[in-house]
């Protein structure tokens, strides 16, 4: 969906037409234009060939399925029986004019946001602090990473086990330290879900991020250190300076990374609170699932299901054009 | 490079084969042998599996040349299969349905094999049970598990809090604070699974709404009379109580220790309104497979002072066997079989359910159990399930607004309209 396209760059053919008014009467020797249009067919052939099974997979498992979700949303449907009671855009004016499917959107944004916001600057922090010489950084490192490697649905569950109320390990730590929790718990109130479930996905996720940054620190060169070392920059300035902004295409690439998972977010989600309490933490992901396979309004979750894949395309595009766009022409 | 084209060629036609197989395989299932029946059940644990796989190697016996294909299933995975099935049109045989209007849209796609007359024996020993499962008088399914909701108790933390069960809600709601003052959680709730939630809404209009006027909006999908408010009316004031669990709204039904099923069985509550399975989830939430054990009591849904509905009606609902369009003449003899009294009688006296022959309820032998058919009988009707009598849209609307003023942030009004609405989107 949000891969960059690289054309297929086919050798231009030699120009074998003769500019008008030289019309040669035979080939002249020592250009040989026949063969040599046989051998460019032959290699587009294999092109093809070699393509074709790629491109059927993609048709067969992406295509068909968008296709069929666009169809699916102009009709209203149970989900069995003929697909035949045709009605136009109304699924998607129903749901974009329900309220729990734009708060979806809003969630969706505002974990995009807080991802960013939060994950990043805590991310590149702990990846400059770990990237020093300490004792027991593997120890760190591995146990930083080990959330990352849970499943999710199984971090989900013992999350959802130590945030039940009263009973749960987390209440039991904060009422220990005199702070009063949530009457309903922190998954049970809707003010306070949303952040709950953002604090568990930056558990998770943040080990990826803190790897990704340790990678893109080594490809910091040691000459840079000492050569700014040499000119009296101090640990501070040289992070600030010189090693951030070199982590730049590195930092760049986890942004899209989050940005396009908080947009699909589903499974925390849907383990956690399943989108309530009171609609305060459904995205658009659980939104669809809820309409399609529990409501059996197969047409309404086609239409939000086109609305998240034209915001997740939007998104990867404009990302891509504006801000990915100096690090791949680098490449180049 | 023409050896590679050949392979490729190759590759792509049994790619291509294979999908075709994948994709038309499923037919000989259904319909393309006349002797082999395939049967989908719930009844993934003992002693269920084992009595369903003895049921049909009966069938067998008394039917030489016949074969049953059965495929026992946990509940949640069946559901998803049958979805599955309903939307590629390609049943087992003989399946589970939950009556109302999922049945009814089940019908109207001319998926479900129509029993009246070739089951008319079972139909009217049934009796008025069948109700929930016809359409436009005919009989789709023939129910073979009927249950209520009620509110099971621990009579233990009854006793020491010295109150007895209530016939009012305004009793109820004594009670209640009665328990919380000897410092005992009155009422677990699963409202993180809405329908739980959902129960108390239910049961109150069926308190609130005469039967005529129920069975109307049932028919018409016309919620307009006030007794739909009043009913939110009534539960609103009894949130208001707070006699719920802390952290009820994200507690899950019947899941682990922690759910609302769990607290009951574990002690830590005094009472939950539920269905007639509460007594087994409770046994698989316990260590001692005992839940509450002989501390199980179980009261129904107290009477709404002034209400206009019959105090002693009941809210439930149950299984029933189908047989889909397709299926062999011989499913339909499968599912009269499982309603003769010999099956059903074996089905009671396993603790199965509620069995709904009338010949068979005697052999109930869990005294819960059996306490609980005396009040299904004596019902002057049995309500089902709103969300599956309306049908998943109109149901699933339902259920999230309910659980919307179990928030807090939704009103007896607005649990009317979100109904109203979804029922005319549905045309």
């Amino acid at each position: 969906m949000s891969l960059p396209v690289h054309p297929i760059v086919v050798p231009p053919e030699d120009v074998d037409d003769p500019a008008p008014g030289e019309r040669p009467a035979a080939p002249a020797p020592g250009r040989r234009p026949r063969p040599r249009r046989a051998t460019s067919w032959r290699e587009r052939l294999e092109i093809v060939v070699f393509v074709l099974p790629a491109l059927a997979l993609m048709a067969l498992f992406i295509a068909w399925p968008v296709a069929s979700a666009v169809r699916m949303s102009l009709y209203r449907w149970r989900g069995f029986g003929p697909m035949d009671d045709f009605v136009g855009l109304r699924n998607y004016e129903r749901v974009l004019t329900d309220e729990v499917f734009t708060q979806a959107v809003v969630h969706n944004l505002v974990i995009v946001v807080l991802s960013i916001a939060i994950q990043l600057p805590l991310g590149v922090g702990i990846a400059l602090l770990l990237n020093r010489s300490m004792r027991g950084r593997g120890l760190v490192r591995t146990l930083i990473f080990v959330p990352y490697v849970l499943a999710e649905v199984i971090a989900g569950v013992i999350w959802f086990q130590l945030l039940i109320p009263d009973t749960g390990v987390v209440d039991g730590l904060l009422s220990g330290a005199g702070v009063t929790p949530p009457d309903q718990g922190f998954l049970g109130t809707p003010g306070l879900a949303l952040w709950a479930v953002f604090g568990v996905l930056t558990w998770k996720y943040l080990g990826l991020a803190i790897l990704l940054f340790l990678a893109g620190l080594q490809s910091v060169p040691e000459e840079v250190h000492e050569a700014a070392q040499l000119d009296g920059a101090s640990w501070w300035q040289i992070q600030w300076r010189i090693v951030v902004p070199l982590l730049g295409p590195t930092i760049r690439t986890w942004c899209f990374l989050s940005m396009i998972g908080s947009l699909q977010l589903f499974d925390m989600v849907w383990v956690l609170t399943g989108g309530g309490p009171a609609n305060a933490t459904t995205t658009m992901a659980s939104y669809l699932i809820s309409q399609g396979t529990q409501r059996s309004n197969y047409g309404i979750a086609g239409a939000a299901s086109v609305v998240l894949f034209v915001i997740g395309v939007a998104m990867a595009a404009l990302y891509q054009r504006f801000v990915l766009r100096r690090d791949t022409q680098v490449e180049r | 490079m023409r050896m590679q084209t050949r392979g490729a060629a190759l590759a792509l036609l049994c790619m291509g084969m294979s999908l075709t197989a994948a994709c038309g395989g499923g037919d000989e299932s259904a319909g393309a042998d006349d002797n082999t029946i395939t049967w989908w059940h719930n009844s993934n644990n003992e002693p269920g599996k084992g009595y369903y796989e003895k049921v049909a190697a009966d069938f067998e016996k008394a039917n030489p040349g016949v074969q049953v294909e059965v495929t026992a299933m946990a509940h949640e995975d069946m559901v998803d299969k049958l979805a599955a099935a309903f939307q590629s049109g390609d049943l087992p045989d003989v399946y589970m349905e939950r009556g109302g209007g999922e049945l009814a849209a089940h019908v109207d796609a001319g998926l479900t094999r129509d029993l009246t007359d070739d089951a008319a024996a079972e139909i009217e020993a049934i009796g008025g049970s069948v109700a929930g499962w016809q359409v436009d008088d005919r009989t789709y399914a023939l129910p073979f598990s009927l249950g209520v909701v009620g509110v099971w108790y621990n009579t233990e933390d009854f006793k020491s809090a010295g109150v007895e069960p209530p016939t009012t809600v305004a009793e109820w709601e004594q009670v209640n604070s009665d328990l919380e003052s000897a410092g005992i959680t009155p009422l677990s709730l699963g409202a993180g699974d809405k329908w739980p939630a959902a129960h108390y809404w239910y049961y109150a209009a069926v308190r609130t709404c005469s039967q005529d006027v129920l069975t109307q909006a049932v028919a018409d999908l016309d919620f307009s009379d006030p007794c739909f408010v009043e009913a939110g009316e009534v539960v609103e004031d009894f949130i208001r109580t707070e006699p719920f669990n802390k952290g009820f709204l994200a507690t899950p039904a019947q899941e682990g220790a922690t759910s609302a099923s769990g607290l009951l069985a574990t002690g830590k509550v005094a009472s939950e309104m539920q269905g007639h399975w509460e007594p087994g989830v409770m046994q698989g939430l316990t260590d001692d497979g005992q839940g509450l054990g002989d501390k199980t009591g179980w009261f129904p849904f107290p009477a709404v002072e002034g209400g206009a509905g019959d105090p002693t009606a009941a809210l439930g609902g149950g299984d029933a066997w189908a047989v889909s369009q397709d299926a062999p003449d011989t499913a339909v003899d499968l599912v009269t079989y499982l309603l003769s009294e010999d099956v059903q009688r074996g089905f009671a006296e396993n603790d199965m359910g509620l069995p709904t022959l009338p010949a068979a309820t005697d052999a109930v032998s869990d005294p819960v159990l059996a306490d609980l058919i005396k009040v299904r009988d004596e019902a002057p009707f049995v309500q089902l399930y709103f969300d599956t009598a309306f049908g998943e849209s109109i149901g699933g609307a339902m259920n999230d607004e309910i659980a919307l003023m179990f928030a807090g942030e939704a009103s007896p009004q607005d649990i009317v309209d979100a109904m109203q609405q979804a029922a005319d989107e549905q045309g």
